[in-house]
């Protein structure tokens, strides 16, 4: 075998190749049909232009996807993290209140109480995961149709206004760069070294590829699963502060709706399976900013937005096809089928 | 003799408790608003949920395969779309247009089924690109509602079946039952049916006795794509006109009425006549929000959500005492969603 060829074949093999390749093709598309894409300028001393609109709009996305990635490597899933993120979001605005500048309580308070909330909802996910056995895909359904109630029930039905511009800040702000960029590689690297850095990834890794097999040797997957949920309900909830923050209010109806299918879609496009296992946390921000990018660039076609929805599916589906193990096997003449098809 | 009648009775209950909770509920609220105790109040029901009814019958027989379809209420508001556009902007006769639209969902549940069968994409994704699809190509058909003013749609939706006790139904409603009928017989009578069942308790065991695994597992995607497109044309019916925000995240109901309808979601057991049950629960509790007027409607989500953890706790307390091996049917469970086989697993540590 030719070592060129067979390091090739392993690169197209690896997850990272494909997201990153269809990156490339979109900002080479962009290069091509949409004039001033990538053009930046300094205003303000701010960074501003498309591709800091696609880092600042796509910041929510990235955080629930990389709390969704650890879900996912367990074998399991997250629908909630939409309606947890408008529940974090309805919380941090009815402490604040509705006055003009000023806040009911101070701001430290307002986000330590609003992320706990969304800790515990992770937490009641993982309870019902782990510990009552349910499988993760039901067990967050029931938040995911509970949550946008609870929400509501917390915004009394009404979209809140936060009049307070400090919490502003945290979803439109500049430090040069925006500062929800700043969060989102603070969390990324605190998540990587959390799970590199300890072996708490490889435990992720090994309950998703078989939970019983993990229990007989040693690792108490109930808690373990518990840490990750808790993990995803805080990246839903700091995703839930920055949507607020970025709209200024609190919509218990429409903050980070169908988020939870596009944090999906994100992990997967960036080559975790979703029959868990293996795991990259930043194929699954290159999936988050390929959604992204996507949908700027269909902005700026100045096509109806909704008809972003059917180039999603496109991609979804060409990226789905390209990791089955039933395309595989077409292409490569050979079984390449990951753990648990047994054929 | 008795061990075996018991055990036919306990896989009975999650349906029985689900109409019981039904009627208690219907009864109480009755008693306090004397107002829903009259038929018509019963009938309404029925004529407000038709299409959920027809299309959570289809997404029984999904999930009683161990898979789910994320992509139902996208078809039913791209059905909902495409015919108002034929009748309405394109002059098609309505008698050629309903089977247009019926075949087109038909051929889109095909394909997802054969893709998922295939190719070996899990359903999840490959119903959920199916519903970004349908959804998108609503709003590539038309951005605005397109209302629907075709004579032949409008004898349908006025057209009334009076019933004795003074009460009508709509054609909606006939439709309705006439699936539930044919589902029940399919379900419970067929070889087709049995295969479903046979898939959803352990796809490799299904395989292995010779069933037809892969034809009826295109088939059941087949089925449901063409009840969330029946679904479509009869609620075409009820409100006359074409949008694609219809049905806005009416999956999450359907999927939720099935199970509490007494389905599992892992596949295998369950009722089709528990799902007629589990859409009426639903819309018990806002037809009670409605008429008691203090609460208000995001009760209806949060009760909902609550009467999900109720029944999927109850199966799983049922199937606990079925299976002594709690570890064993969590994973079991756990990989069933994303198409892959758990056989190996259960073999480990057996």
């Amino acid at each position: 075998m030719d070592r060129h060829n067979a390091g090739w074949r392993s690169l197209m093999n690896s997850p990272l190749s494909g997201a990153g390749l269809a990156l490339l093709l979109i900002m080479a598309f962009n290069l091509f049909f949409t004039p001033g894409f990538f053009d930046i300028r300094i205003q303000d001393n701010q960074l501003r232009g498309s591709l800091i609109d696609i880092l600042v709009r796509g910041a929510p996305l990235m955080l629930m996807a990389l709390g969704m990635t650890l879900v996912i490597a367990t074998g399991g899933v997250d629908l909630s993290v939409g309606p947890v993120a408008a529940i974090t979001g309805a919380v941090a605005a009815a402490l604040i209140g509705g006055q003009l500048n000023v806040t009911q309580m101070p701001l430290s308070l307002v986000l330590l109480i609003a992320l706990l909330i969304a800790i515990l909802c992770g937490i009641w996910n993982g309870v019902l995961v782990a510990y009552i056995g349910i499988q993760p895909i039901v067990a967050t359904l029931i938040l995911m149709v509970a949550g946008r109630g609870i929400a509501q029930l917390i915004t009394q039905g009404q979209i809140l206004t936060i009049y307070y511009p400090p919490y502003h800040f945290l979803g439109a702000g500049y430090w040069f760069l925006p500062f929800s960029m700043y969060l989102v590689i603070a969390i990324f690297i605190l998540i990587s070294l959390f799970v590199r850095r300890t072996a708490l990834g490889l435990f992720i890794e090994a309950i998703g590829v078989s939970a019983s097999a993990s229990y007989y040797s040693g690792i108490n997957e109930k808690n373990i699963k518990l840490l990750v949920y808790g993990l995803c309900g805080l990246c839903a909830g700091i995703a839930g502060i920055l949507i607020s923050a970025n709209i200024r209010s609190a919509d218990a109806n429409n903050a980070g709706l169908w988020y939870e299918l596009d944090a999906i879609l994100a992990v997967v496009i960036g080559g975790t399976a979703l029959s868990g296992g293996r795991f990259s946390l930043v194929g699954s921000l290159l999936g988050a900013l390929i959604i992204q990018s996507l949908t700027t660039t269909i902005y700026r076609f100045g096509v109806p937005p909704e008809v972003t929805l059917v180039v999603k599916a496109g991609v979804v589906f060409t990226v789905s096809l390209l990791q089955a193990p039933g395309f595989r096997k077409l292409k490569l003449g050979r079984s390449v089928a990951p753990k648990g098809v047994a054929q | 003799m008795s061990k075996l009648r018991f055990r036919i009775d306990r896989r009975y209950l999650p349906v029985v408790v689900t109409v019981g909770l039904f009627v208690g509920t219907y009864v109480i609220a009755a008693l306090k608003y004397p107002g829903l105790g009259t038929p018509q109040v019963f009938f309404n029901l029925l004529i407000d949920n038709a299409f959920l009814i027809i299309s959570a019958i289809g997404m029984t027989f999904v999930i009683l395969s161990g898979g789910i379809d994320l992509s139902v209420a996208s078809v039913i508001a791209l059905t909902t779309v495409v015919s108002a556009a034929l009748v309405e902007k394109w002059n098609v006769s309505p008698f050629l247009a309903i089977p247009l639209v019926l075949l087109m969902g038909t051929a889109l549940g095909a394909f997802q089924g054969s893709v998922i069968q295939f190719f070996k994409v899990p359903p999840f994704i490959a119903t959920l690109a199916g519903m970004f699809f349908a959804r998108g190509m609503c709003f590539v058909i038309s951005i605005n509602t397109i209302p629907i003013t075709h004579p032949v749609y409008k004898a349908i939706s006025l057209f009334q079946l009076h019933l004795p006790g003074n009460g009508f139904i709509s054609l909606n409603v006939v439709i309705a039952l006439i699936v539930l009928g044919v589902a029940i017989y399919l379900a419970h009578a067929t070889p087709f049916g049995r295969t479903v069942y046979a898939i959803g308790g352990n796809e490799q065991s299904a395989l292995l006795m010779g069933l037809p695994v892969a034809r009826t597992k295109v088939l059941i995607y087949t089925l449901n794509g063409f009840c969330s497109a029946l679904a479509g044309v009869v609620y075409s019916f009820y409100v006359l006109s074409g949008h694609g925000l219809y049905a806005n995240g009416f999956e999450l109901d359907i999927i939720a009425s099935v199970v509490m309808g007494g389905t599992l979601l892992s596949g295998g057991s369950g009722y089709i006549l528990g799902t007629l049950f589990g859409v009426l629960i639903q819309g018990l509790i806002q037809v009670i929000i409605i008429f008691d007027g203090t609460l208000n409607s995001w009760w209806t989500k949060i009760v909902v959500g609550l009467l999900t953890l109720f029944f999927i706790l109850m199966q799983k307390v049922l199937t606990a005492r079925r299976r002594p091996q709690p570890a064993d049917s969590e994973t079991n469970q756990a990989t069933r969603f994303d198409g892959s086989k758990s056989v190996s697993v259960n073999g480990l540590h057996r």
